[in-house]
């Protein structure tokens, strides 16, 4: 049983890798640089948290 | 921010699909614990007792409150910074705002080689357990344990890719369950019954009470740190929490009080069970001595849970650790002082996808190609330089900006004693490794010293300088 679990875990380990691996490059020739790095730090928090006492 | 188009399946300027894609906030208090608890916890199940080896089953409990004191001031100090820095970067997000641009770097790498070193270090214990499993259960003794070590990291790497509400939630069940196997073991010992099986009288007096002198309680600080090392995690959720002036300081605080009581037992419980020459063999002797105190009981149902609990801990941290990692190098990212294209966030997922996926192999090679105790050794010594910064910054934060000026989530209280206190146990951490790991130490700290001069001559041109201060917050006083 435990040769079989070696054999699964190798299985999964490459799904989970080629899943994400898909999933990125989709994700990335999808959409544009722009949208995918609009990030700011502090944006959300500007609009709904007043820091001034 | 970049323009829109209605008719456009990925720039329609509605939802995710908006011009701008950030980390979701969908996390509550409850998360921030598992986080935090959940990156510690397998310290109490595993590494700790090394301080039993270094001087006995007291000097481990001494240097188990002393820490806990160093990681009660951290957890105070985090808190009060950290709800009015609610950005994701933690530590290294206080720094830039706070210190400066330099120490905000040094300290971004800190937080990225302690989590991705002590996630490789729950890899490969984790591959060691399922050894052990396959070894106690049918007798297999040349189990491969690579694809294990592999599958745990993919399989929480792929986790955290797909988002962050069911990462923390998947660590809040098993964190919450490896806990509770900490109290059921203590319960099932019955310590206020004559007939419990704990015997602390016989196995700590004489020669075993301090067996190695006071020298010995110094030298057990370094492993101290063990019960409670990355508790300071939880800031890195500040981005994703719905309410991080609440729910950052009280999953924090809630998680160090939670470690103060698992720390605390599992000493007690182990001490009582294994003779201190065992225990603090964690090698050749109780590699998991939670577990081995469970062995002790005889009962098949402790043997279980404890070995679920200690399965489930390891898990958790890594998958905290993974987490965290991948948030301090995206904000680095976003910030230009890595390239810009580490600071993506998916937009369907809102993770930070890249950053999760490049330090997918790095991990990997340490997991597979190191030696537990040197990456081990790498994850601790950054995180006490982390904690020597704290101090630092508190007291800076004060000044620049007093208790009037910005509203905080939480003040702890005592300022500047606790800032004092860290400071102080710091530099007796750093004797204490120093004995131990003096050239690693040496080592690690010129490694940051050389990424310093490159990051200060050559890298920081690339930083938009006006750009990486967003908070809105009052300017600091005496500028």
């Amino acid at each position: 049983m435990w040769t079989f679990l070696e054999y699964a875990a190798w299985a999964a380990s490459a799904a989970f890798a080629l899943h994400m691996i898909y999933d990125w490059y989709k994700t990335d020739t999808t959409y544009s640089e722009d949208v995918l790095t609009s990030s700011r730090e502090g944006e959300i928090e500007a609009m709904t948290e007043q820091h001034k006492m | 921010m970049a323009d829109f188009d209605i008719t456009s399946p990925t720039m329609d300027g509605i939802a995710s699909h908006g011009t701008k894609v950030g980390l979701a906030r969908v996390l509550g208090p409850a998360h921030v614990w598992a986080l935090g608890v959940g990156i510690v916890l397998v310290g109490e199940y595993m590494g700790w007792n090394f301080a039993v080896g270094k001087g006995g089953a007291y000097a481990a409990l001494i240097a188990c409150w002393f820490a806990g004191i160093l990681y009660s001031c951290v957890a105070m100090i985090d808190s009060e910074v950290t709800s009015t820095v609610a950005a994701a970067g933690g530590q290294y997000t206080q720094a830039k705002h706070i210190v400066g641009p330099l120490m905000a770097f040094n300290v971004g790498l800190y937080l990225v080689f302690a989590y991705t070193m002590l996630e490789a270090g729950n890899a490969i214990t984790l591959g060691y357990l399922i050894s052990e499993a396959a070894r106690m259960t049918a007798g297999v003794t040349d189990l491969d344990q690579r694809p294990f070590i592999i599958l745990s990291i993919m399989f929480l790497a792929w986790l955290n890719f797909r988002g962050v509400l069911a990462t923390l939630t998947f660590n809040l069940v098993i964190t919450a369950f490896a806990f509770c196997a900490i109290l059921v073991l203590f319960f099932a010992s019955a310590p206020w019954s004559a007939d419990s099986p704990l015997a602390h009288a016989e196995l700590m007096s004489g020669q075993a009470a301090l067996p190695y002198g006071w020298i010995g309680v110094l030298a057990a600080m370094h492993f101290g740190l063990w019960f409670y090392l990355g508790i300071e995690g939880t800031t890195q959720a500040a981005e994703e929490v719905r309410s991080p002036a609440r729910s950052l300081p009280f999953g924090t605080l809630a998680g160090i009080m939670t470690l103060l009581i698992a720390a605390t037992l599992t000493w007690y419980i182990c001490v009582g069970f294994l003779p201190w020459e065992y225990l603090g063999d964690g090698v050749n002797g109780a590699v998991a001595p939670l577990f081995s105190a469970a062995q002790m009981t005889g009962s098949n149902f402790l043997i279980i849970v404890l070995g679920v609990g200690t399965l489930f801990a390891t898990l958790a941290s890594a998958n905290g650790c993974i987490n965290d990692a991948s948030r301090a190098w995206f904000s680095m990212g976003r910030d230009h002082y890595l390239p810009q294209w580490f600071g993506a966030v998916h937009p369907k997922y809102r993770t930070p996808y890249r950053s999760i996926i490049f330090l997918v192999p790095i991990a990997l090679i340490f997991a597979l190609g190191a030696p537990l105790d040197q990456v081990i050794t790498f994850s601790i010594l950054s995180g006490l330089l982390g904690y020597t910064f704290m101090p630092i910054n508190i007291i800076l934060f004060r000044r620049k900006w007093p208790l009037d000026t910005i509203k905080r989530g939480y003040v702890h209280p005592f300022h500047p004693i606790p800032a004092i206190v860290l400071l102080a146990l710091c530099s007796l951490t750093y004797f204490a490794v120093f004995l131990g790991y003096g050239t690693q130490l040496i080592a690690m700290v010129s490694f940051y010293i050389v990424v310093s001069l490159w990051f200060h001559f050559w890298r920081y041109r690339f930083v938009k300088r006006a750009d990486q201060f967003t908070m809105p917050w009052p300017k600091p006083k005496g500028y």
